[in-house]
This record gives structure tokens, C-alpha cells and sequence, in this order.
């Protein structure tokens, strides 16, 4: 008896919570402003993750009815996800035509963002400025001490990130030259470069502009100093676009999704505050293949 | 009228019949479900992970011992670099090294807990090894990173990130599961095992070492397979103090890579079907083929415990 009472009361709450919730679906579509109870999946890239993520919040909270997830898994699993159709949105860091086994013609590019990297030291090398040369010669592995710079004589030691990433690729875009890196350690997240390079002598590595702080010593390059004003116009060479990327043209609600992190209003606000650089305020385009242009014809 | 009644009513099964067809169905049916699941998994590991040996032509010798891993870039021959020999020897050293430093303590705190201090020694180290398995593997790490890689840097020098920090992490992950195993063997052995001894005039000591320790050997030696496994297979802890550097490891403290290391670095940043993430599948694969080493060796060790002490 207490059994069949038991199971009884549980398929009640069952029933119950599903009317309830079917309930809540149906009054927030109907409240809603434009597209009625739309889902988009947003997967990729970490370096976008945060953006993406407050964004949604902010769009979700004015529009009721649309319900957008937003996950990491680095941009080859955002570009492979949204080619076979199983998200709507592959957020990434580099061109879908720079990731092997990606048809780019099958996908439509939104850039939302434009992020500066900059190589980053342990404070104690001694060391602030270095060339462009130099830089690629580091990380080649034929400078090995920091005396060879100026610096205290320490041993080099170069933390990359993991292969493949887009943080790495934009990186050795612009600084190697085609060359391949020297091995050395690899690490996935920008947090525990973070960690690694405030806490080890020697280090040196690159993070995005928003991971610079007090703790770690940015580096300049020919005297250019890493700042968004030198990312604007191309003054300073490592930086990326962040891309949304959909396969075909979005669907209404998407569409009305990116629209709304391209507006004016975001990349002035919210862009800006979480540390990316507005795309609207960039005086060059750069191309899949590197080759930056101005944008003033 | 009657009579027939009664037949249909002993012809049909009686409630209780109803009900144990009804559990062992349900347990068939999860018991099959569960089989179905492993056998999927086997086979999709297994299909990706020899992908890189049927459709790119890499041959297995190569991906065994070759000592460059940059999966995606042809060498000068113009075969893919896939050689995963620096992240087998890590794996295995880290897991090796890490059992080696666990096994004393774990067998210290089993012999304290069971013969020793059976009461109260038993309930306190019971929560602290309890307390050890419910920390995340990240934390562990975080602590590593933060603790271990500077304390090592600094009396080893080297950056910190290697073997050495690897191992001292993963001690302190295995250390309860070995713990716990070897405490369940000790146990295992009859309380008349220890009278028998006493009664001839051993000491406790000469007790616990020539009988207890003794009888229990399979019964530990299992526990230190299990803690292997685990250690093996642990991802997360060792990825953030290794290093994930794809070298030789030339000493203890040299940046390296372990299997897991690599994989979770690097399968977000690949697409599905391209070389480089064949590649990854094919170490999975290797993890997946030792943890069943690891379970054929507890399975006879246990066969040869058997063999020795209860025939």
C-alpha cells in the first residue's frame, strides 16, 4: 500500500511539474517581442566564451522566448559542430578556412570582436622591448637566454599553447613566418599560462590583452607598445577576429542574435568592458591569408 | 463449473511469479543495456583509433616508437609525425614512479588501521582517506601547480613541470584507493591465521610481516594494480604539472607529456576525421588497451592468490 502510494504521489508531481512547465513555456512565448521560443546553441572557442555568454544573458533577459546555451571546447570543436549542423553557432578564432578538415564555402562568417595577443614574461627576465626578429628567433628556439636581450642571464623558457589553437595560430601568423616553433611546453587554458608565466622565472609566453595584469610583464614589440589604439591600426601585428560562424544564412532568431552583438550599442559597452576591441573601431582588415588592408578606400 | 475455476486460477502464475519475471526483466534488460554500451564504446575507440594505421598509412612500428609528435605535418619522407614513444614512457613513469612512492604509505596506514590501532586509528584514517577521494582531480592540480611545481623548482631546479610533479600529485590521488584495497585484503585474512601465530610465540610484529602481510600479498598487490589504473588514467591533475611539452623526458624534472595530457590539450582543437584527430584517437585507444592490461593482471593475480592459499 505505501508503495503504490508513493509511486502514485510521484507520477502526480511528474504530471504536475510538466503542466507547470509547459504552462511557463507557453506564457513566456507569448510575452515575447519577436521570435517565439527559439533555441540557439552556441559551441567553441574559449577566448569568445565569456562575450558570447554575457551577451546571451543580456539578449535572454529582454527577449523571454529565446534560450541560447553557450559551451567552450576551442574553436576546431565550434567549426566541426556547426558543419554538421548540430549547433547553430561555431563561435572561433581563426578562419574556418585555416582549420583542416572545414568546407569555409559551407559557412557564413560573422566577425563580433577583434582580440589582441601580446607576449607576455615572468617580471624578473628584465626585459620590456624586443624585435620582431627577435620574438620569432625565441621561439624558434635559437635565442635561449635572456642576456642575449639585455636581460639577466636566465635560461628561456618558452611556454606555447596547445597546437591547434587559435590563440597559437594567430600567434605564429604573425610572429613566425611559416617556421615551427620549438618544442616546448603547451598549455590549453589562457588562465594557467597566467599562472605559469607570473609564477616561474624565465618564462615567456602570450595571452590575449584581457589576461595582461599587474602579475605579468607584456612585452613590446619594435618599441610598438600592445595597446587596442595599436591594434586599430595594425601598428601592433598579433591579433584576431572572433567569428561566429552559422552554416548558410542564419535562422530569424540567430540572425537577430548576431545582429544584436554587432550593434553599435554592445561593441561600445559590453565589448569593450569584457576587453575585446570593437570591430567597428578598426581602421585595417586582415584576410584568412594574412594580408591586411586598409579600410579607408 | 467449480472445478475449473480452481484450474484456471492454479494454471495462472501467482502474483509472486509475476513480479520475479518482472525484476529479472528489468535486470536482463540492464545488464544488456549495459553490455550493448561497452561493446559501442570498444568498437567506436577501437574503429577511430586504427584509423590513423588503415587511412593514413601510418605504420604502427612509427606511431610506437617514433619520437616526434606533430600530427598533420609531413616529415621530410613525407610521413605524418605521429610518434607517441615520449608519452607512453611519461604515462608509464608517472604511473610506475607514483606506486612506487604510494604503496609505503598506503600499506602503512592499512597495517595501522587493521592490526594496530583497529578502533580508533581505523575511524580517523577512514575520513581522511575518505576526505582524499572527494577532492576533484582540479584541485589537486591547482594545488600542484601552485605548491609542488615552485617547492620542486626549487630543490631540483628545472622548471618545476615533469615527472617529479607528476608523481608527487598523483601519490597523494592513488593513496586512497590503494589504502583502501589493502585494508579490505588485511581484513580478508582469518582472525585464526593471527591466533595460530600468536599462540607459537610470535611477536605482533613477526606476526603481521610473516603471516598477515603474507597471506594478504595478492589481495595488496591487486590494490597497487588498481591505484596503477587510476594513475593511468588520471587526466586533469597531471596535465596541469607536467608540462605537456611532447619530449623525451631526460630527467625527473624536464617538462614531458602523458597520454591523457595530450588528449585533453588537444582534441577541442581538432575537427573529427582529419589526421590530427585520428592521432588522438589512437592514443586513446592505447589507454584503453592498458586499462584492460591492467585488468587481466589483477584478474590473475587474483587467480594466483587463490591458487596459493586456498587450495
Amino acid at each position: 500500500m505505501n508503495k503504490k502510494r508513493f509511486f502514485a504521489t510521484v507520477a502526480a508531481l511528474g504530471v504536475v511539474t510538466i503542466g507547470l512547465s509547459a504552462c511557463g513555456n507557453g506564457g513566456g512565448s507569448d510575452s515575447s517581442s519577436s521570435s517565439s521560443s527559439a533555441k540557439i546553441t552556441a559551441v567553441g572557442s574559449t577566448a569568445l566564451q565569456p562575450l558570447v555568454e554575457k551577451a546571451a544573458s543580456n539578449y535572454q533577459s529582454q527577449n523571454k522566448g529565446v534560450n541560447i546555451s553557450v559551451q567552450g571546447g576551442g574553436s576546431g570543436t565550434g567549426l566541426s559542430q556547426v558543419q554538421e549542423g548540430s549547433v547553430q553557432i561555431g563561435n572561433s578564432d581563426i578562419f574556418a578556412s585555416q582549420q583542416s578538415g572545414i568546407k569555409a564555402s559551407k559557412l557564413v562568417d560573422h566577425k563580433v570582436a577583434v582580440v589582441g595577443m601580446t607576449p607576455v614574461v615572468n617580471k624578473d627576465v628584465g626585459v620590456k622591448n624586443v624585435s620582431m626578429d627577435q620574438l620569432k628567433q625565441i621561439f624558434t628556439g635559437k635565442i635561449t637566454n635572456w642576456k642575449q636581450l639585455g636581460g639577466k642571464n636566465e635560461k628561456i623558457t618558452v611556454v606555447n599553447r596547445a597546437k591547434g589553437s587559435g590563440t597559437r595560430a594567430t600567434f605564429e601568423a604573425a610572429v613566425l613566418n611559416g617556421e615551427t616553433a620549438v618544442k616546448s611546453q603547451e598549455q590549453d587554458s589562457s588562465g594557467t599560462v597566467q599562472k605559469i608565466v607570473s609564477t616561474t622565472p624565465g618564462v615567456i609566453s602570450y595571452l590575449a590583452f584581457s589576461y595582461v595584469n599587474d602579475s605579468l610583464q607584456a612585452l613590446s614589440i619594435d618599441n610598438v607598445k600592445p595597446t587596442d589604439a595599436n591594434v586599430e591600426t595594425n601598428d601592433w601585428k598579433i591579433w584576431s577576429y572572433e567569428h561566429m560562424y552559422t552554416k548558410g544564412q542564419p535562422n530569424k532568431a540567430t540572425k537577430e542574435f548576431l545582429d544584436y552583438i554587432v550593434a553599435k550599442k554592445q561593441q561600445k559597452g559590453l565589448v569593450k568592458k569584457m576587453g575585446y576591441i570593437s570591430i567597428h573601431d578598426m581602421k585595417v582588415s586582415k584576410d584568412a591569408n594574412n594580408n591586411v588592408t586598409d579600410n579607408k578606400n | 463449473m467449480d472445478k475449473d475455476n480452481i484450474q484456471v486460477h492454479l494454471m495462472k502464475s501467482s502474483k509472486a511469479t509475476r513480479e520475479d519475471y518482472f525484476g529479472k526483466t528489468i535486470c536482463y534488460l540492464c545488464i544488456g543495456l549495459i553490455t550493448v554500451l561497452v561493446g559501442c564504446i570498444l568498437y567506436f575507440i577501437t574503429s577511430r583509433g586504427i584509423a590513423t594505421f588503415t587511412q593514413n598509412h601510418v605504420k604502427l612500428g612509427q606511431f610506437l616508437s617514433g619520437t616526434n609528435w606533430n600530427p598533420g605535418v609531413l616529415d621530410s619522407h613525407g610521413n605524418p609525425e605521429v610518434g607517441a614513444l615520449p608519452m607512453i614512457v611519461t604515462s608509464f613513469g608517472v604511473t610506475i614512479l607514483a606506486a612506487l612512492v604510494a604503496t609505503p604509505f598506503a600499506i602503512g596506514m592499512a597495517v595501522f588501521m587493521t592490526e594496530i590501532s583497529p578502533k580508533r586509528g581505523t575511524k580517523l584514517l577512514q575520513s581522511v582517506t575518505e576526505l582524499l577521494v572527494g577532492i576533484p582531480s582540479v584541485v589537486y592540480g591547482f594545488v600542484g601547480l601552485s605548491v609542488i611545481v615552485p617547492t620542486v623548482r626549487h630543490i631540483f631546479g628545472g622548471t618545476g613541470f615533469g615527472i617529479l610533479s607528476g608523481t608527487l600529485v598523483l601519490f597523494v590521488i592513488i593513496l586512497p584507493t590503494v589504502t583502501s584495497l589493502s585494508v579490505d585484503s588485511l581484513r580478508a585474512v582469518p582472525v585464526h591465521y593471527r591466533q595460530a601465530s600468536l599462540a607459537l610465540g610470535a611477536t605482533r610484529w613477526q606476526t603481521i610481516r610473516k603471516v598477515v602481510l603474507k597471506t594478504a600479498t595478492p589481495g595488496i598487490l591487486t590494490a597497487i594494480i588498481f591505484g596503477m589504473a587510476r594513475a593511468f588514467g588520471e587526466a586533469l591533475a597531471v596535465q596541469m604539472v607536467i608540462g605537456n611539452a611532447v619530449l623525451m623526458p631526460t630527467s625527473l624534472v624536464s617538462p614531458s607529456s602523458t597520454l591523457t595530457s595530450q588528449l585533453t590539450t588537444q582534441i577541442g582543437n581538432t575537427v573529427m576525421g582529419t589526421m590530427q584527430n585520428n592521432a588522438l584517437w589512437s592514443l586513446a585507444l592505447i589507454l584503453l588497451l592498458m586499462s584492460l592490461v591492467f585488468n587481466l593482471v589483477v584478474r590473475v593475480i587474483g587467480n594466483w592468490g587463490k591458487h596459493k592459499y586456498e587450495s
